[in-house]
């Protein structure tokens, strides 16, 4: 149940986003969810893409640092209280959130929440053992 | 360790003898630049100094240096000190700009050094049965010659050999079993991958147990290389044309330094912009004066070369000091809040701490700000930003620790900062002062 997610290393330079986007656009990846960690000289780009081997391939052909790291999709109700009750189930199994990110879903019905633990098959056990829907690969991929 | 010395007599006198020899030398050639060389009578007579006022080799402090400068003042004879009849051999240094530096040897100048050399050599373990394959360039050049003399001197078998057509240099040390090379540690790297692809292999095709480099500056990691690939041990040559050529600093078993001949050579290390002696263990100007040269004798001589003196005793037993391996120039240093900074020792930090690719650079602005840009190393990238963050700043405090300013340290990626090659623009200044 776990996905790959690729993390692209950015110095903080102007265009540099840009040029990491368009490299990607021309190998014709398409980017499922996007976030930025940063500091205030650099950042780390992180993304779910419905292909990350050929999207890796291709930033470090033109240069790019990057890495490819396990995470795990959930999907949670898009309502209060949601993302919270994952959460407990994760404190409650001492399991520690690295950082997470969601995006809606097309059908608007859930938000699918990216998440990197300090133990991603703990965490897959005890999401699955609470009735947490996790997305496979492929299903990530075709969103 | 194997103990052998060429002069032990010289090499292992107590420093209160060595002060002794110093200062009579001193005092003679002093006396000898004053009376003889009108460049030096007048540059003294400006410091308002004579050499009857120099008591102890510590008062060498109160004279004026020597700089390239004055090498070009009465060019090209005017800082001889031995009429014509007694000098016997001109070298050159090349400057990259005009007229080369000319430095003159009397015969006996022209033993004295290869006296160094054989000192130097047998240091090394070298003996009379040795066969040291010459490899630097014949000429103008200190480098070939100076070293030729010097292992004549010892007694060993010298193949003349001069640089290039490796495809020779390999036959003739197959053919007369070369024990020992001189030559340059980029040559040397390139003699050893051609061995290597020639299948030849060290100890049963090739029987060198020596090989003396210098001229270029190299790195720990390019010695040990060299050291596998030819199965020698590596032995780190200082020396400048203006101080007689090589045999000015060599390397003994211990290492951990290179003994400069402090009969021959008073050794100072000063801050270069100032011109005041640095602390023991600071970084600083190497300069030199010359104690038992007759041709041309060069007094306070600025080499522009820094490095720190190692005052601790040697294992070896020679009382001669040692100097760190030669750091960089004097031209590179730069002031940040007050503290002269050389960019070597910065590398130096960088170099030793895991997750930093090749290149830096260091930027100066605003309000004496100092940033340095580092590289961070592909495979030390995980996706994990406190790893990043954990680096930068471990980097900040060891540069801290190492600069006594704190530098804003700046990750970049791997392979966006200019390529190090010699003289890569380290530093750019961009301070409004």
């Amino acid at each position: 149940m776990k996905i790959k997610q690729l993390s692209v290393f950015l110095e903080n330079k102007k265009g540099r986003l840009y040029e990491a986007l368009s490299v990607l656009a021309k190998e014709g990846i398409n980017i499922r969810a996007l976030t930025i960690a940063d500091t205030s000289d650099f950042g780390i780009l992180r993304m779910i893409v419905n292909n990350a081997d050929a999207a890796k391939r291709a930033l470090e052909e033109t240069g790019f640092t990057t890495k490819i790291t396990n995470v795990v999709a959930i999907g949670v109700k898009d309502r209060p209280g949601g993302l919270a009750e994952v959460l407990k189930y994760l404190y409650e199994a001492d399991i520690n959130v690295e950082y997470l990110y969601a995006f809606v879903e097309k059908s608007g019905e859930e938000a699918v929440v990216v998440l990197r633990t300090n133990n991603l098959d703990k965490t897959i056990d005890i999401l699955s053992q609470r009735g947490i829907k996790l997305f496979d690969s492929q299903t990530i991929e075709n969103i | 360790m194997e103990k052998n010395y060429f002069n032990p007599k010289v090499e292992l006198l107590s420093k209160e003898d060595l002060r002794a020899l110093q200062l009579k030398r001193l005092k003679s050639i002093l006396n000898r630049v004053y009376r003889r060389v009108p460049h030096y009578r007048k540059k003294f007579r400006q410091a308002g100094i004579r050499p009857s006022s120099l008591k102890s080799p510590d008062d060498i402090r109160y004279f004026p240096f020597t700089t390239k400068e004055d090498l070009f003042v009465d060019y090209p004879y005017g800082l001889l000190a031995e009429p014509l009849e007694k000098v016997v051999r001109l070298h050159t240094s090349s400057g990259t700009t005009g007229k080369p530096k000319a430095i003159f040897f009397s015969k006996r100048d022209i033993l004295a050094q290869a006296e160094l050399i054989a000192r130097s050599l047998v240091m090394s373990g070298a003996k009379a049965r040795d066969v040291l394959q010459n490899s630097m360039t014949y000429g103008l050049f200190t480098g070939a010659l100076v070293m030729h003399y010097g292992a004549e001197l010892l007694g060993m078998l010298v193949i003349p050999a001069g640089p290039g057509n490796t495809e020779r240099q390999i036959e003739l040390m197959q053919t007369f079993g070369t024990t020992c090379i001189h030559m340059t540690p980029s040559y040397a790297l390139y003699v050893a991958t051609i061995i290597r692809e020639k299948g030849l292999k060290p100890g049963r095709d090739i029987h060198l147990k020596r090989a003396y480099l210098g001229a270029e500056s190299y790195s720990e990691e390019t010695r040990g290389k060299i050291e596998d690939m030819l199965g020698v041990k590596v032995y780190n040559c200082y020396g400048l044309s203006e101080m007689g050529g090589p045999g000015v600093g060599f390397e003994c078993p211990a290492r951990g330094g290179l003994h400069l001949w402090e009969d021959a050579f008073l050794v100072e290390v000063i801050n270069p912009k100032t011109g005041e002696r640095v602390l023991p263990g600071e970084v600083g100007e190497l300069v030199l004066t010359t104690l038992n040269r007759n041709a041309m004798p060069l007094i306070r001589y600025r080499t522009k070369d820094l490095t720190t003196l190692v005052e601790e005793p040697c294992p070896c037993g020679r009382s001669h000091i040692k100097i760190a391996r030669i750091l960089g120039r004097s031209d590179d240093m730069f002031i940040v809040r007050g503290v002269n900074i050389f960019p070597q020792q910065i590398e130096s930090v960088l170099m030793g701490i895991k997750g930093v690719a090749q290149n830096y650079q260091i930027i100066l602005d605003g309000y004496d700000e100092m940033t340095v840009k580092v590289e961070v190393d592909r495979e030390f990238f995980d996706g994990r930003i406190e790893r990043l963050i954990k680096l930068r700043d471990e980097i900040t405090d060891r540069l801290k620790q190492a600069l006594q300013v704190r530098p804003k340290v700046e990750l970049v990626e791997s392979g966006t900062l200019p390529v190090s090659e010699g003289k890569a623009k380290r530093v750019i200044d961009n301070r409004i002062l």
